[in-house]
């Protein structure tokens, strides 16, 4: 009766053929691709066993599943009918009731049975709900598959009505063991004809199934996969290297983007001018790179040489009529280059300043020129702040001065051209027009770092201009209501706020956050635009930067969750302090008494907040009220230990101050076996609330262990 | 020997002139109407009401042109070999989008004499827009061994509007590409006919006109000048709203959108003359913005009033 479920599995090839999909988007849109198939083929139970890939090129989108059954699991299951006094005769032989059951089930009466229930022997009958084909379902999943592909923003090229993705898709290929499927995706029917390259293949290539796919390809000019068109181009990078006895200017993001920017690519060598080497490494290679997509190459000692490779996307040369192309369009772009380092110079860079009054920084924000006087402000109160604390390294003069000419490259010709280069162009025509390395450095660094892995100013004053632009950008900002949210941050302030703590952590700087806020909403206010920042922002822009900070500490620094948690929930206003406070909890973290005290430190924390005690009350331990010794002994010990934590604090030494803590682990649990806490006196309950609040309150300033041990959460 | 003068001749590529013609010649075979430059100063082919206009509502249309586009603020006095105070797009515009249009234009650089089997032509990602006009598209740049060519748009929307059906915009860089069929490094020496080169054709023009965008343009006078297009503008469109009948199909919005283009160039004057802060170069564009929109919704309704118009005379 029950066909057997053939254990057959099959092989689907899919393809969507696009015009160009920007090269960028095209690894997170694999990798979308891939999980929208496996979580579309789970909720269909069809994922048992299955694994699917994709791999993409500039036009195409493919995955390759394999394992797929070619049905889902049949599911049985069974109903009830009459019971058997009404179902069967006196003779055992069915009855109407028992004919109309089978009927209804659409069983023969033969094929009933009895079941024993809890009310007795019922009639049954076996229903199979057989499971839908792969076909079937694919061609209702694949459709999905596609459109739920997030992209930045998509378009439509029919009308309103017609299908929307990032670029125009012309062709799909889908192929399921071997046979095309009936899918229609965007309006178009699968067939099982892909396109190969544009130039170097056919628009028309048949294929059967995924490999047969991918050798044909192959034959006509595509390589499929991304790994093996990076392979191409590094194996060919490295064999012009060779030849030519220099070496790659190291650019790993450029290597993936050229992968996904070629269906077949090939590497080039071009040459330019050697004249052109008197220009900063920095123009040159940003021109070749960004504008270009070209790796630069260097000689032993790293200095440029006057080559370029270039990924073209076809498999040669042989005219060499490419390659004269692409160095005449260089040419171009370095003699503008030239054109705009020279003319930008004609005047000193102090001499741009003016011209910054018509360069908006943020509407209500007022222009850069206004942003060049607070961030001077701000740099000043940071430098002096550190002189006073004995960094000998704290110029503030010359802090002062890499902060007014910090932005002034922002109205040169040259930044204009390439935006990328603000701050270089600024360091580079500093150092050219005689000001000393420190204040050309500042001014060259002063935007970084721009990411987590980028490094922080080289020099301190180059710290001091950066956490002065960054802290102005922040306070700036949120004074005026424009506050980063889940997919909009214009002003990249979360990049700021992470460049303030990563530039505080890694010079160690003694900054507290809270007066380096205030100075900035000072700045803020008696600088133009004049405007205020409430008490409320304040506290907002600080959690918004302490954010930043608990993310550096737990996926950069490696800490728990609670272990930032509890060092943050007792104070976190100077970051070096905070950094060596975790440090010490994390090394105490594995003594014996650590555990079971931070258990009674939740435990406290909850009959105090039962009580409505808040730890900073203002109850007083009266020492006359004690009634046994267990409490007596926890108030001499926590007298006896506050005091000793206090000094080792004052000294930094953190880790001794959690110890001498954690050493309370006994007279805490003495106290809990022998105190109850909540008594029938009120004066005698309240002096053991006043106990407890006074220990949550004394020992919970380096960290606060209540914290400790809580779930993970991410 | 006759035949060796003919292949360097060749080997030249073609002359200025004859790229137009050329580019004309095919896409009059694509089906275009063969337009004209728009007789109103334009910072881009875009602005033509032949497409700004066009690629509104439903009807099908085809059409190709030059448009010389100005944009003041780019003079370089005649000095630069690359940046031009003008320069000339051919525009085509393929309204609905064909869904070959990528090869049909790839077809159109082998009628201009680009062998595609020998060169690297490529589609990267540049999204167009123009905050001025409310115009916005997707696409990509198109390279030719680096070298970019023709800005290649799907356009979304004109003047603020959802575009339904979607049109193609197809805006060649005609200097460019000639340099490169020429392989010239400076667009003064390119041959525009057999006897004349651009140079001799346009220098003084980009002396002329830079001296006096940058130098010597009145800039008090532009501004009530912007004033005075943008007031008309307004009063046309406000004159809109009460028109009724036969009268609806001959008012003349056209002649606000003129006037809008003027305001644009005017702005882009001003722009080059540096005498607008950020904040007040916002606000202009919002204003040469809002009549464009004004504009592209009121020819919509008329149109639209038009076809019902057609329809019921027949």
């Amino acid at each position: 009766m029950k066909a057997p479920v053939a254990d057959k599995r099959v092989e689907l090839l899919f393809e969507v053929g696009c015009e160009e999909i920007p090269a960028g988007m095209l690894p997170k849109a694999e990798e979308e691709f891939r999980t929208n198939i496996e979580k579309l083929l789970t909720a269909e139970s069809l994922s048992d066993g299955v694994s699917v890939e994709t791999f993409s090129a500039p036009r195409r989108l493919t995955a390759w599943v394999r394992g797929l059954p070619v049905k889902q699991a049949d599911i049985e299951t069974e109903v009830t009918g009459p019971p058997k006094s009404v179902a069967y005769d006196s003779v055992g032989a069915p009855t109407r009731a028992a004919q109309s059951f089978a009927e209804k089930q659409r069983v023969h009466v033969s094929d009933l049975y009895l079941v024993q229930t809890a009310k007795g022997e019922y009639l049954a009958a076996k229903q199979v709900k057989l499971g839908r084909t792969a076909e079937q379902i694919l061609i209702g999943i694949l459709p999905r598959a596609v459109h739920d592909l997030t992209w930045p923003r998509s378009m439509t090229w029919t009308g309103l009505d017609g299908p929307r993705f990032i670029r125009p898709i012309r062709w799909i290929v889908a192929v399921l063991d071997g046979k095309s499927l009936q899918v229609s995706v965007a309006g178009i029917a699968a067939g099982r004809t892909t396109r190969g390259h544009r130039f170097l293949g056919s628009s028309a290539v048949n294929v059967s199934n995924f490999l047969d796919y991918e050798k044909r390809l192959q034959q006509n000019g595509v390589i499929i996969r991304p790994t093996k068109r990076q392979d191409k181009i590094a194996a060919e990078l490295d064999a012009h290297a060779k030849k030519g006895s220099y070496s790659i200017h190291e650019d790993a993001s450029l290597r993936k983007l050229v992968a996904y920017l070629n269906e077949y690519p090939t590497v080039i060598q071009g040459n330019f001018d050697p004249a052109f080497l008197s220009l900063p490494d920095e123009i040159l290679i940003t021109v070749m790179r960004d504008h270009q997509k070209y790796f630069a190459v260097e000689n032993k000692s790293g200095e440029l040489t006057p080559h370029f490779l270039a990924v073209i996307n076809v498999g040669k040369d042989s005219k060499g009529l490419i390659r004269a192309g692409h160095e005449r369009v260089l040419r171009a772009r370095f003699a503008d280059a030239q054109f705009f380092w020279q003319a930008d110079q004609k005047c000193r860079l102090a001499d741009y300043l003016p011209k910054l009054e018509r360069v908006t920084y943020e509407s209500r924000l007022g222009s850069y020129r206004d942003k060049v006087e607070r961030i001077r402000t701000i740099g000043r109160w940071l430098t002096e702040n550190w002189f006073n604390l004995g960094m000998v390294l704290a110029h503030v003069a010359e802090a002062d001065r890499a902060a007014e000419l910090a932005k002034c490259d922002l109205a040169t010709e040259m930044v204009r051209e390439f935006t990328e280069l603000q701050g270089i162009v600024g360091g580079l025509y500093a150092r050219a027009q005689g000001e000393s390395d420190e204040i050309a450095d500042a001014i060259y660094d002063h935007y970084r770092p721009v990411g987590l892995d980028d490094p922080i100013p080289r020099n301190l004053t180059g710290c001091a201009v950066a956490l002065a632009d960054k802290l102005d950008s922040v306070v700036g900002c949120f004074g005026v209501g424009v506050i980063p949210t889940g997919s909009s941050d214009p002003y990249a302030l979360r990049r700021a706020a992470l460049g303030i703590v990563k530039i505080i952590l890694e010079k160690k700087l003694p900054v507290s956050l809270s007066l380096a806020i205030g100075a900035a909403s000072k700045a803020l206010l008696t600088h133009k635009p004049k405007r205020g920042v409430t008490p409320d922002q304040e506290t907002q822009i600080l959690d918004f930067i302490l954010d930043r900070a608990k993310f550096v500490f737990r996926e950069r620094e490696g800490f728990g969750y609670d272990e930032v948690s509890a060092v943050f929930r007792a104070g976190a206003d100077d970051l070096v302090d905070v950094q060596k406070r975790l440090v010490a909890l994390k090394a105490i973290r594995k003594s014996k008494n650590f555990e079971p005290l931070a258990v009674s430190f939740k435990r406290i924390r909850k009959i105090l907040e039962k009580a409505n005690v808040a730890p900073g009350n203002s109850l007083h331990v009266n020492p006359e009220l004690f009634e046994n010794a267990a409490e007596r002994g926890l108030h001499t010990a926590v007298r006896d230990a506050a005091s000793k934590v206090q000094g080792q604090k004052r000294a930094g030494k953190f880790q001794e101050a959690l110890e001498t803590i954690a050493g309370l682990r006994k007279a805490v649990d003495h106290f809990f076996d022998g105190v109850m806490v909540m008594a029938e006196n009120e004066a005698v309950r309240n002096n053991r609330l006043a106990l407890l609040a006074e220990l949550l309150r004394e020992f919970t300033t380096v960290a606060d262990f209540s914290e400790i041990g809580g779930e993970e959460r991410h | 020997m006759k035949s060796k003068v003919k292949l360097e001749k060749r080997s030249k590529g073609l002359n200025f002139q004859d790229l137009i013609l050329h580019l004309s010649h095919f896409w009059v075979k694509q089906g275009c109407v063969l337009q004209q430059p728009y007789d109103v100063e334009v910072g881009a082919g875009t602005m033509h009401p032949e497409t700004f206009l066009r690629v509104l509502g439903p009807n099908s249309y085809r059409v190709g042109y030059v448009q010389p586009s100005r944009r003041p603020a780019d003079g370089r006095y005649g000095e630069n070999p690359n940046r031009l105070y003008k320069h000339s797009q051919f525009q085509v515009i393929l309204k609905p989008s064909p869904v070959d249009v990528q090869d049909i234009y790839l077809k159109s650089l082998g009628a201009i004499g680009i062998n595609l089997k020998e060169h690297d032509i490529r589609f990267e990602e540049d999204n167009w827009e123009s905050p001025t006009l409310g115009a916005w598209g997707i696409g990509w740049q198109v390279l030719l061994d680096g070298l970019e060519i023709t800005q290649f748009t799907y356009f979304q929307q004109s003047g603020g509007i959802d575009l339904d059906p979607i049109s193609v915009e197809l805006t060649y860089g005609l200097e460019r590409i000639c340099a490169f069929l020429q392989g010239v490094e400076s667009v003064y020496s390119l041959r525009w006919s057999e006897d004349k080169t651009y140079g001799d054709i346009r220098l003084m023009e980009e002396q002329q006109f830079s001296e006096y965008s940058f130098d010597r343009s009145d800039a008090p006078a532009i501004r009530s000048e912007f004033e005075l297009h943008e007031k008309q503008a307004k009063e046309l469109l406000d004159g809109f709203k009460g028109v009724e009948g036969k009268e609806r199909v001959r008012y003349p919005l056209l002649a606000a959108y003129d006037h809008c283009l003027k305001c644009s160039q005017l702005f882009n004057l001003l722009d080059a003359r540096g005498v607008i802060s950020t904040t007040e170069r916002a606000a202009l564009m919002a204003r040469v913005r809002t009549i464009a929109c004004r504009t592209a919704a009121a020819y919509l309704s008329q149109i639209g009033g038009a076809s019902v118009q057609r329809e019921a005379r027949a």
